[in-house]
């Protein structure tokens, strides 16, 4: 299939960036959104023009590295990571638009590569249980119900691909951060310091210029892990008993 | 008689001393642990650690040193340390619990990793690996991973990779990630208690050796260009595997070599670099842009059928339409005993076979089609459709978005990939490699898995070198320090600055005709072509020219747009494949001068009868740790040394694997 697009360049973080139109031609329903990329970015390679820089690594879905913006879609159309979106879902013709994750926490790298660097503070903050290496007790020493196990596993899913932020239009990061108090939350392992955690990580979600939620529930829709949105009920949930206890 | 190896590399002296203590085999860690020196809480401080790689072997040991209070610095190329290529990993991570009380035990695991690696792994090392297996579990359970439980609340096991024991925990088809966020969240802990600073997007292109001694690293910032010298008192690769030699694979893109290999450049041995794992479970290739393979879990062998059409003629017809007495379920036919769950080696290879014969399924792809049926329609049967969705429904979907099929409708389409590396850099007991300071762990070393990796091992062993055995080891030769302050004016390290500013002008300069990709690409067909599944001498030697070739042609010709002062993803990827450019070279030669089959090795010349894998225990029962000759010069190696260290069996009993 042949099809026309649109594609942000910008040159580095401080560069005005733009809106430039490609054609691609000869696309097969089998290829990958990102091996159609890789096709477009071998051709300018071979006309002299700087390849369009975006990021990706396993390809597989699972480790959160690329996400674009398709056509106002984070991620596009699918229910999946942009890696995991194939050809086969575009028309002959189509015109598409391909953005980078649009947040203020996210700055522009260079053209659809943004740093997510926010995230990685937010987790510094508390996004963890504390245990020395060597000081766990047996693992069968605390039993985890059925239904927590699974709670906990369902919120673990998150791949930290920021998809909730770029689809939000206040660009809170809430889905993110509650799937973490969740997974932790669940657990009697992360019972310790669950109040101190969700206000530390709240505190830094706020200070990185993450926005508030309305409950508009995009970031749910536009999770490719499908982590649902009343994890930010937990996060409500587990905020205003930390308040309670003076935290 | 001329030999095809001649001149191609030459015997070095053999290594006489692994570092392993003496004394019975159950003995030796607690013995080690005792023995290496302690070093002082307020010492630690004025230590510094340098870590590449934020993988499961990575993340883990930063982590545990932060904590032991040193000052850990670690790098690596994502824009986080949660994204290593571990994530990926799906099936679960094997430990000697015995939850379920069908006989394990640390002896069992030992035995079993052994054999499994066909006897070319260092019985000292498995048996370490296996004893502090149980402690990873406790560990990851303490900080919140969430394995697959029971409804008792207790954890579940399953069984995994052809072992007759249930002794792999799992998180779905998710362990690799649930281990690694682990993994990460207590390295942000401690990146956040300052112990441990934190460089994503960061690259090392070169290591420092001063007076003989790993000192510091030289990394570029992938963000700005700038090129960093960063200085340490000891140096730790947890930089994966290079599956990626082969341009396909189950790696991730930016798996590669740069780390381990500009420290084998500069002096430390490379293990065994021919042997790779070839998994039989992933999706075949579809055509000519295809940039990875994708794995579909080994699990799908528990109930999935594998078959072939018997007559060439009814490869192009619909498999549904092919009646039961024409197919070919060939592993069960070969193998009544184990049937679809002989060990990966052997399901690719006779994957491979029957494709050879021509009667492989799906599209032509290069010449013949390559692939073979995956069916559940007899479990169907047996279970309900509904039960095996319960198993497998996340994979059927996976694969129905990547190849547009409903495998609930039609049998899967699988084929072998590229997707482990069991060679890597040779280390002794302490996974300390040949150049001093210098420590590998992960699947970077080359050390747990001889010939063969078994399922779940992989995990297992990067969090027992990161979490509880590097710790231990590292402080013996930490203790010795800090070492002389060195800087920008010491010889060794402006030389490996200039170097790396070399390297990148020259990429940025040539302005050749070809890009990167394409010669990448090549270097694969050569790799997959002369060294794949089945190797032969000539073949082998055929494709050792032709890399030669290729590489002298990427020198002169490569085409590198943009600045190195920006994000510049071709210039990243020409270091990483002019890097596999020279290893393609000594993964021939190795491959070559072991005249033999083993586990992932396979030498057509030699097969018993019925064509199984021949090993020569009298002639190979050997590590091949090769040493670099090469003057240092881009693009150039010289003849490798070869350095064997015999593989002394003292506990485990040398036998010929048998699946029948
Ligand atoms: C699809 C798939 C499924 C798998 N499933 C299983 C399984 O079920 N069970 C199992 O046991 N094993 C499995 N494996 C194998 C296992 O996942 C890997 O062997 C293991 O995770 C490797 O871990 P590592 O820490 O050694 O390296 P990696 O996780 O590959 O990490 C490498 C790190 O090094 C960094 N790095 C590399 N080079 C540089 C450089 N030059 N400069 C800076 N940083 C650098 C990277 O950024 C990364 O952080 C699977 C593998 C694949 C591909
Ligand atoms: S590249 Fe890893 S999730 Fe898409």
């Amino acid at each position: 299939m042949n099809l026309t697009l649109k594609i942000w360049r910008q040159a580095g973080p401080d560069a005005k960036g733009e809106l430039v139109t490609y054609q691609v031609q000869d696309i097969s329903p089998d290829m990958s959104f990102l091996e159609m990329l890789d096709v477009l970015n071998e051709r300018l390679n071979d006309e002299g023009r700087e390849p369009i820089a975006f990021d990706s690594d396993c390809r597989e879905g699972i480790c959160g590295m690329c996400g674009l913006m398709i056509s106002g879609e984070a991620h596009g159309p699918e229910k999946a990571t942009t890696c995991q979106l194939h050809m086969r879902t575009f028309t002959d013709g189509d015109v598409i638009t391909v953005e980078p994750w649009r947040a203020d926490p996210f700055p522009v790298v260079r053209d659809l590569v943004v740093d997510r660097g926010a995230f990685d503070r937010i987790i510094q903050a508390g996004g963890f249980i504390s245990v020395n290496t060597g000081a766990a007790p047996e693992a069968h020493s605390s039993l985890v119900p059925m239904e927590h196990a699974m709670r906990a596993f369902q919120a673990a899913e998150c791949i930290g691909c920021g998809a909730c932020v770029a689809a939000c239009p206040n660009a809170s990061a809430m889905l993110f951060l509650g799937a973490k108090v969740t997974h932790l939350g669940e657990l009697p392992q992360g019972q310790p310091e669950r109040w101190g955690r969700v206000v530390a990580m709240l505190n830094q979600h706020d200070l990185e210029g993450f926005g508030g939620c309305q409950n508009l529930g995009e970031c749910s829709y536009a999770c490719p892990k499908g982590i649902p949105q009343d994890v930010i009920s937990t996060l409500n949930h587990d905020l205003r008993k930390a308040m309670a206890k003076g935290r | 008689m001329t030999d095809l190896i001649d001149g191609l590399y030459s015997l070095g002296d053999p290594i006489q001393d692994t570092k392993a203590p003496a004394g019975p085999i159950d003995k030796k860690w607690t013995q080690r642990k005792f023995e290496a020196k302690l070093v002082n809480p307020t010492n630690r401080r004025k230590l510094t650690v340098i870590i590449v790689g934020t993988g499961l072997a990575g993340a883990s040991a930063g982590a545990t040193l932060g904590e032991a209070g040193y000052r850990v610095k670690s790098f690596c190329f994502q824009d986080s340390p949660r994204r290593a290529h571990s994530i990926a990993a799906q099936g679960g991570i094997n430990a000697a619990k015995n939850y379920k009380e069908d006989g394990d035990s640390t002896y069992r695991l030992f035995y079993d990793t052994v054999k499994g690696g066909d006897y070319r792994a260092r019985e000292t090392n498995v048996y370490r690996l296996a004893e502090v297996s149980a402690s990873i579990i406790d560990q990851c359970v303490a900080q919140g991973v969430p394995f697959a439980r029971e409804y008792g609340g207790l954890l579940d096991n399953r069984s995994f990779g052809g072992v007759q024991v249930s002794r792999t925990f799992y998180a779905r088809g998710q362990t690799g990630q649930q281990l690694l966020i682990g993994a990460y969240q207590a390295l942000e802990r401690q990146i956040a208690a300052g112990t441990v600073e934190m460089f994503s997007r960061h690259e090392m292109l070169e290591l420092v050796v001063v007076d003989g001694k790993a000192r510091g690293i030289i990394a570029r910032d992938l963000v700005t260009g700038e090129i960093q010298t960063h200085y340490a008192d000891a140096v730790v690769l947890a930089s994966g595997g290079y599956g990626n030699v082969f341009y396909l694979s189950t790696n991730a893109m930016g798996s590669n070599v740069t780390a381990t290999w500009r420290a084998h450049r500069k002096g430390a041995y490379f293990g065994n670099p021919c042997y790779t794992q070839i998994h039989p479970t992933c999706i075949p290739v579809a055509g000519e842009h295809q940039s990875k393979l994708t794995l579909m879990s080994e699990s799908l062998r528990n109930d999935g059928r594998i078959w072939v059409p018997k007559k060439v003629e009814d490869c192009e017809k619909n498999p549904n339409d092919i009646p039961e007495e024409d197919r070919d379920y060939y592993l069960e036919r070969i193998y009544p005993a184990f049937g679809n769950l002989v060990p990966r080696d052997i399901a690719s290879r006779q994957a491979k076979n029957v494709c050879d014969e021509g009667r492989g399924v799906g599209p032509v792809v290069g010449d013949k089609r390559r692939g073979v049926y995956l069916d559940f329609s007899e479990a169907f049967g047996r279970i309900g459709k509904e039960a095996v969705a319960a198993k497998y429904d996340n994979l059927f979907e996976m694969y129905k978005r990547i190849t547009g099929d409903d495998p609930y409708e039609v049998p899967m389409r699988i084929y072998p990939a590229v997707h482990y590396t069991m060679g890597g850099l040779w280390v002794d007991y302490d996974l300390q490699s040949t150049i001093p300071g210098l420590f590998v762990t992960g699947e970077a070393n080359f050390s747990d898995h001889g010939a063969n990796r078994l399922g779940a091992s992989a995990l297992m062993q990067g969090l027992a070198d990161g979490y509880f055995v590097l710790p231990n080891t590292i402080r013996d030769y930490l203790a010795a320090g800090p070492f002389p302050d060195i800087d920008e004016s010491t010889p060794e390290v402006r030389q490996a600055r200039q170097q790396v500013a070399d390297r990148v002008h020259h990429f940025l300069t040539v302005q050749g005709t070809r890009s990167v990709d394409s010669y990448h690409k090549e270097l694969g067909h050569i790799m997959w072509e002369h060294c794949g599944m089945e190797r032969t001498a000539e073949g082998l030697r055929t494709g050792i020219d032709k890399i030669r070739e290729l590489r002298a042609d990427f020198w002169r010709n490569v085409r590198v747009l943009g600045e190195n002062e920006q994000l510049n993803q071709s210039l990243e990827k020409a270091g990483r494949v002019a890097d596999f450019l020279e290893l393609g070279e000594l993964i021939c030669i190795d491959a070559l001068h072991r005249r033999e089959s083993c586990g992932g090795h396979f030498r057509a010349e030699s097969q018993t009868e019925d064509g199984e894998a021949l090993r020569h225990d009298d002639e190979y029962a050997y590590v091949a740790a090769w040493e670099f000759t090469g003057t240092g010069a881009e693009g150039q190696i010289g003849a490798p040394v070869l350095h064997k260290e015999d593989l002394v069996y003292e506990f485990i009993e040398l036998k010929q694997r048998s699946y029948k």
